[in-house]
């Protein structure tokens, strides 16, 4: 077996890749569904009903879709210089940490500005607690993927110290939650009767900033050739360190914004519940976008509609609703192959 | 002083070994996908599969090894899986990793929802019982900590040496080291290092499965969501920290297990003071530690990551 | 019954013929030299005889013996041994280690050490090659590596010995004591293939030599018959033209190293106090054996590294900066070693190459891209050097060797440089290639710049050089006037057998 160069790439291959892989995830999904003893086509029936066959279900799926936009562009970029930054649900819970220290009633400002300010620290939160495991890396060569992954579990105990401590709501009934973020930091509904949120408005927006500056500036370039070719980059005379401590600000920034964006939009409050695995899914949303900024949004929302979907689905059809994690994976693998494919042939033999 | 005088106790030591085990499998798991020069990031996942399908083989009817080989079959299913991607493909390592511990994870917790009726405890199995190795049980403090253990413990010991027998005493082990350092040295020899890179993949996932089927086939006896808590990714930087080598992971391991089991009986004793999750945090910190300590000099076999193009001249 | 005979070969990549019907024989006892320049079809032919590639058509016979294609083990069990150009070995590994590799059964338990050894020492002994079987192969030197090679070779019971390019990184003295070996190991019953571009050896080695070009062979000469002048025109299709050499008159010292160490790291040897002088209009050529800090002074010069002490002066200013972009923008040229990995980023289109060393530089606002300037600058450039792409949006990844140089010197030359370090710059390149590559660089010379070339091709050294300088152990010897020492003394000093001071310095 032999693999083979393509000289050009149909440009409609890499518009469908990600269509494509939900569509296999979907195949051998309705293996594990036939397992429960139900059909397919009524589960994956009831699955996009619960998604997108209402007003509300829509909304659902775009509130959904909110936190995977923030952490799917945290992976994309991080992961566009190989910055393997597996740290984005540690970081989403230092931004809405950040949220909820000061947005609890520390202080008291009108909402245009109290918002941004959230918007702000938790990007600041994100990116400081991404900070270690980037100097261990520039520093010291230590390998961030185990690094980044170990602090998630540090940040969660930490969330779960202080909910259970000197953060816990004594007006929650024993609940251990946070107090509840003040009305000016609360973000607005944007859709009546719905949950969505003004974060979905944030997350387009840093989307196509991160796209603009991936594409028309000097960090972009850089960002980019670190990912493709340290030696030549260098060479360059690009500084790699910098450009993996410019990348992980980016990336941890996006991601501690999704934790506020999870805490003053939709859930009011701090819970160790607040993030089902976002971090985790923003992976499998990055790279079912191939990288690219503006997929990322797409992405999150076929992504967030089929979490929304099973979780609909299994309240009619008796299929546990991991199935969304199984979807999810498949199609994370899928797109792997896929994007080889498009720049690849296999050729058999010798 | 309280805690010196807990260093000397059997009891402690037992509990050394008992943690460290599953830790062992694992990390001696990844250690011979990463000689053959492939990073498996699915090692969490794999070692929830393993104790999800371990425990299920047992509480279907079947018996404990059944259930060990049944937890090894599905680890190397998923070492084959990321084999096709990453080796064959060459693919991203650290992507596909990820993706099969997602993976991994998803379908562990879906099967055991569906063919688990919802309880409020979890359903038990009964374990393996722990037995003594005669004589050698019998050394003051360590024989009933190290030969007091249950048969999978035993098999970790066995594994260790099994692990530096092959890697460096057999041609087949000489084979693998080269993959993960000049694999085109193996291909010169006609060799392929295709299947050689699979092979090793296989069957270091099978021992990670076997490490996390020792959770609740021998340490427990029930399923939780969540058990492998990071010990995966905490046997990624025990295979660092023990420069690739069978001896020094054992040891590695059974350091790490120390402190972990340490940690749990400080809880106790400065649960007034000091939130139990500060000292829960500690494992963690601990594994960044060491990578710290020895990152900067870590040998890391030259192909790792690299993927092999067959026919790839220079 | 010859030893080994290939039959109307035929290989194909796609549109691209490779091996083009090729019959050849190699007799027993006999030393038989192919020779081709780079893409002749030498490799591939290689390739196919090792098993990695399967011809499309024709066969091959060992012995008589039909040769089952496309399995390595089968070439090797049929005794073809093969050295290749770039060393199959394991740096962690130890030489024992390499060596045994592949030579037992994958299910045997116990790995038979003790005879290793034993047969270890005979065939060193036998043949005078030295090795040490203990010894881990990163701390070997390159001669070391090759020894280590070849005895690979002969502990599989190599009836066949093919080596590939060998002497591209020898010392002369040094390719001397491989051809002593070569000859021991004919008299010991070895049949021998010698692959070269390397006119002067061929004709030093051989009984025979046959002539590849553009995958077919267009030539088979007895060694006695042949010259420098026909195999090179056989080689080559036309008559080989190097740049006219013509000394100008120097002008100012464009960089001056005075006292300059750098510590060893990671690829590179340590550099001890190095003094070197180039001026403007002149062209000094670096000879030495890779390894000898050559890749450390090429960083230093490249803005890749600093000094740990001394003085490195550029246009007559000590230089406290020490980055890419600063010795670019003040009229260095820099084209590097790896031409592919180093100086190309693959994956970005080719625009976005032209722009990478200036991509600072070059952006007015500092902050973005002007991306319009950079294409029609490409476009110019692309043009003027006669790349060979699908334009500038292409991707640079499918650019010939060839062609990645052209854009190296396209994008460095173009600014009317003041100083070139060309690092290998003609390296596996074909013969048209290699011409047009030197020719730039002369020509950069008459245009007032100073160049130094590090080199591993003696001709291509004093083919080129007004002075000559040798590199070894982390040391410069020289330069000399290219006029005033030959070919054996900078020999003698790459490997350091010569003190510089018995050859008058300039």
């Amino acid at each position: 077996m032999r693999i083979k160069t393509r000289r050009n790439t149909p440009v409609w291959l890499i518009a469908v890749l990600p269509l494509l892989s939900i569509g296999v995830a979907f195949i051998i999904g309705a293996f594990f569904i036939l397992w429960a003893g139900e059909s397919p086509i009524r589960a994956y029936l009831a699955l996009i009903k619960g998604s997108l066959g209402s007003t509300f279900a829509i909304t659902e799926s775009l509130s959904r879709a909110t936190p995977l936009i923030f952490t799917g562009l945290a992976a994309a970029v991080a992961f566009r210089a190989k910055f393997w930054n597996i740290g984005a649900e540690g970081q989403l819970y230092c931004g809405a940490m950040a949220a909820t220290l000061i947005g609890t009633g520390m202080i008291d400002l009108p909402a245009p500005i109290m918002i941004p300010m959230l918007f702000i620290a938790g990007a600041i939160a994100g990116c400081l607690i991404l900070l270690v495991p980037v100097v261990l890396k520039t520093h010291m060569k230590v390998d961030e993927v185990v690094t980044t992954l170990l602090l998630n579990f540090v940040i969660l105990l930490f969330v779960n110290m202080l909910l259970e401590g000197p953060w816990k709501d004594p007006m929650a009934m024993g609940w251990p939650q946070a107090a509840r973020i003040i009305d000016n930091g609360v973000l607005p509904t944007i859709v009546a009767k719905s949950r969505l949120h003004l974060g979905i408005i944030v997350a387009l927006l840093m989307s196509i900033l991160m796209w603009a500056i991936l594409r028309f500036t000097v960090w972009g370039y850089e960002i980019r050739a670190v990912g493709h070719n340290q030696q030549a980059s260098t060479f360059y005379g690009i500084s790699i360190n910098k450009s993996v401590l410019m990348v992980a600000l980016f990336s941890g920034g996006l991601a501690g914004m999704a934790g506020v964006s999870e805490v003053a939009g939709l859930k009011g409050y701090l819970t160790l519940t607040l993030s089902p695995g976002f971090g985790y899914t923003g992976i499998a949303v990055a790279m079912l976008a191939q990288l690219h900024p503006i997929g990322v949004i797409i992405s999150a929302i076929f992504l967030a509609a089929i979490y929304v979907g099973a979780d609909a689905m299994s309240r009619t059809i008796d299929i546990p609703n991991y199935i969304a994690d199984i979807l999810v994976a498949i199609s994370l693998l899928s797109v792997l192959v896929g994007a080889m494919l498009t720049r690849y042939r296999i050729v058999w033999g010798k | 002083m309280e805690l010196f005088e807990m260093m000397l106790t059997t009891s402690l030591w037992a509990a050394v070994i008992r943690i460290a085990t599953p830790l062992i499998f694992a990390t001696l798991g990844e250690l011979i996908c990463e000689r053959a020069g492939v990073l498996n990031l699915g090692i969490e996942g794999i070692m929830t599969i393993g104790a999800m399908a371990g425990w299920l083989w047992v509480y279907q009817g079947g018996d404990l090894w059944g259930g060990i080989v049944f937890a090894a079959i599905v680890g190397m299913i998923f070492g084959f899986i990321h084999s096709m991607l990453v080796v064959y493909l060459g693919l991203s390592q650290h992507v596909s990793g990820i993706g099969i511990t997602l993976l991994a994870s998803s379908i562990s917790y879906y099967a055991y929802t569906l063919l688990i009726p919802f309880s409020t405890t979890p359903p038990k199995i009964v374990p393996f019982s722990a037995f003594e190795v005669p004589i050698l049980s019998s050394i003051p403090v360590l024989g009933q900590a190290l030969f007091h253990q249950s048969a999978l413990t035993y098999l970790s010991y066995i594994l260790v040496i099994i692990t530096f027998f092959v890697l460096y005493k057999m041609p087949i082990g000489l084979t693998i080291r080269m993959a993960g350092e000049n694999p085109v040295a193996n291909e010169a020899q006609g060799i392929n290092v295709l299947l050689i890179r699979t092979g090793a993949v296989m069957v270091g996932s099978a021992l990670m499965a076997i490490g996390g089927a020792f959770l609740t086939m021998s340490a427990f006896d029930a399923f939780y969501f969540g058990m492998i808590n990071g010990r995966g990714w905490i046997c990624i930087a025990l295979v660092i920290f023990a420069s690739w080598r069978p001896g020094k992971a054992f040891l590695g391991a059974i350091l790490f297990a120390l402190f972990e089991a340490l940690q749990v009986r400080a809880q106790l004793i400065g649960a007034d003071v000091i939130p139990y999750q500060i000292f829960s945090m500690m494992p963690y910190f601990l594994s960044i530690l060491a990578m710290m300590l020895v990152a900067r000099k870590a040998a890391y076999p030259k192909a790792l990551l690299i993927p092999f193009r067959q026919g790839d001249r220079i | 019954m010859k030893k080994l005979q290939f039959s109307e070969i035929c290989k194909s990549f796609g549109s691209v013929v490779a091996n083009d019907n090729i019959s050849l024989s190699l007799g027993e006892g006999e030393i038989l030299s192919l020779l081709g320049e780079n893409g002749a079809g030498k490799t591939t032919l290689m390739n196919i005889l090792f098993g990695h590639y399967v011809s499309d058509n024709g066969f091959i016979e060992v012995g008589g013996q039909k040769l089952t294609p496309g399995s390595t083990k089968a070439s090797l069990d049929a005794g073809i041994g093969m050295v290749h150009q770039h060393f199959t070995l394991a740096d962690n590994l130890t030489v024992l280690e390499n060596i045994i590799l592949g030579t037992e059964p994958l299910t045997r338990l116990w790995s038979q050490k003790k005879q290793a050894y034993k047969k270890l020492q005979e065939l060193s002994k036998r043949f005078g090659l030295v090795i040490n079987p203990d010894a881990r192969v990163a701390d070997l030197t390159v001669g070391e590596k090759q020894r280590v090679e070849i005895i690979k070779a002969l502990y599989r019971d190599a009836s066949i010995l093919i080596l590939d390019e060998p002497t591209a990184v020898l010392t002369p003295q040094e390719s001397e004591q491989l051809f002593k070996v070569l000859k021991e190991m004919v008299k010991a019953g070895l049949s021998i293939m010698f692959i070269s571009h390397k006119l002067n050896e061929i004709l030093e080695i051989s009984d025979r030599i046959i002539v590849l070009r553009h995958g077919k062979v267009v030539g088979e000469v007895a060694t006695k018959n042949a010259s420098k002048e026909s195999l090179a025109e056989m080689m080559v299709g036309r008559k080989v033209t190097r740049p006219a050499y013509k000394k100008l008159k120097k002008g100012k010292a464009v960089v001056e190293l005075n006292d300059v160490c750098l510590k060893a790291s990671e690829g590179s040897t340590s550099l001890n106090n190095i003094h070197l002088k180039i001026h403007e209009k002149e062209i000094i050529g670096l000879a030495g054996v890779a390894g000898n800090g050559q890749a450390g002074l090429a960083s230093i010069l490249q803005g890749l590294a600093s000094p740990s002490s001394g003085d490195f002066r550029l246009f007559g200013e000590s230089l406290n900066k020490y980055n890419p972009t600063f010795l670019t923008e003040s009229g260095v040229a820099r084209i590097p070693e790896d031409r592919s990995k180093e100086g190309v980023i693959g994956e970005m289109e080719i625009w976005e190459n032209f722009l990478g060393e200036e991509l600072r530089t070059k952006s007015k606002s500092g902050f973005f891209i002007d991306k319009k300037q950079a294409v029609s600058n490409a476009e110019k450039l692309i043009q003027e050097y006669d790349i060979r792409c699908e334009g500038p949006f292409a991707s640079t990844r499918l650019l010939s060797g060839g062609n990645i140089q052209k854009l190296i010197l396209a994008r460095s030359l173009s600014n009317n440089p003041r100083f070139i370090i060309a690092n290998k710059p003609a390296r596996g390149l074909d013969e048209g290639a290699i011409s047009f590559v030197q020719q730039q660089i002369v020509n950069a010379k008459s245009k007032g710049a100073g160049v130094l070339l590090i080199s591993e091709d003696l001709d291509e050294i004093f083919e080129l050089s007004d002075r000559i300088a040798v590199i070894f152990g982390g040391r410069i010897h020289g330069p000399f006037d290219s006029n005033k020492v030959n070919k054996n003394q900078v020999g003698l000093m790459m490997s350091g057998e010569m003190k510089s001071d018995s050859i008058y310095e300039n």
